[in-house]
């Protein structure tokens, strides 16, 4: 049974398709999915702008 | 004279009536001096927690609070209403992908304590609570895949008895067993999930949030360093 979402597809619809084998990169013995990759890389991205990406200040408190 | 500085001197300090309270007195003193409310609700932090890589505990925090809210209308509703329902779709939605981003902020915290070294001052048992909340969440996880009711879960149990069977837990915690990955899933791992969370979070309050390590040879560390090292002692005073 295929679950009917009830909102619009095109509105709602992934980037890609998610239907269907999963995509895994091979090197080696070391074998991943694409999905777990691209989270892996998101999560260093987002350490490294955590860090570099300047944290605005509070408004009316510079002189403290 | 005399008498009348005597007259109108303080009453000698009367000795404190609380230790005779009981249990009950016992456990407020205790509470109160752990974590008096100053520490327990502070209205300031201190200048270095002025950075993105402190906001994600509670960006973590936030999206455990998430999972936990729309796990409760899941649970209320049913395993299978996601499947018969627009809106529990949407719900079921909500819940997986503040479990993604859950996941998600609890690395990069993870990351960014480890190479803060955020066991320093006292602080190991937050470390530890901290690395036990990312393990228990992964394992609500699992239990959590195992429940969809669909190919998927299917899989994911059969691959996963293998292994639990490979290290002989698979006759205490049976993947293929539907009830009993749903009990684990909405009772008993979110219960522990929520106590090391709570815990985690009052041992942050109790100690205080890690000040960055000083720079090694740094002529100003005396100036940059030295403020986060000090304000770390005071913590581990308090």
């Amino acid at each position: 049974m295929t679950a009917t979402p009830a909102t619009p597809h095109l509105v709602f619809a992934p980037p890609v398709n998610l239907n269907g084998h999963g995509h895994y990169l091979h090197w080696g013995f070391v074998q991943i999915s694409a999905a777990n990759i691209v989270m892996i890389v998101l999560i260093g991205v987002a350490f490294l702008a955590a860090l570099f990406v300047p944290f605005p200040k509070p408004k009316g408190r510079d002189g403290e | 004279m005399t008498d009348l500085i005597e007259q109108t001197s303080p009453p000698e300090p009367m000795p404190d009536p609380e230790p005779a309270g009981g249990w009950t007195g016992a456990l407020r003193r205790r509470i109160f001096e752990t974590l008096p409310p100053e520490k327990l609700l502070p209205d300031t932090q201190p200048a270095y927690v002025a950075s993105w890589i402190y906001v994600f505990g509670v960006l973590s925090l936030t999206a455990f609070l998430t999972v936990v809210g729309t796990g409760t209308v899941l649970a209320l509703k049913g395993a299978a209403w996601w499947h018969v329902s627009g809106t529990g779709h949407f719900v079921n939605s909500l819940h997986l992908w503040s479990v993604e981003l859950f996941m998600t902020f609890m690395s990069v915290h993870l990351i960014a304590k480890f190479f803060m070294a955020a066991w320093r001052g006292k602080r190991a048992m937050t470390w530890i609570t901290g690395v036990l909340a990312l393990g228990v969440s992964a394992f609500t996880a699992l239990t959590g895949y195992l429940i969809q009711q669909n190919f998927d879960s299917q899989w994911i149990a059969t691959q996963a008895k293998d292994g639990l069977n490979s290290i002989g837990v698979g006759a205490y915690f049976n993947t293929m067993d539907y009830g009993q990955m749903l009990i684990w899933h909405v009772a008993l791992l979110p219960l522990v999930a929520s106590v090391i969370v709570i815990w985690h979070i009052l041992l942050v309050r109790r100690r205080g949030v890690v000040p960055p390590p000083a720079l090694r040879g740094d002529a100003s560390a005396s100036g940059s360093a030295s403020a986060p090292a000090s304000a770390s002692a005071q913590e581990v005073e308090a």
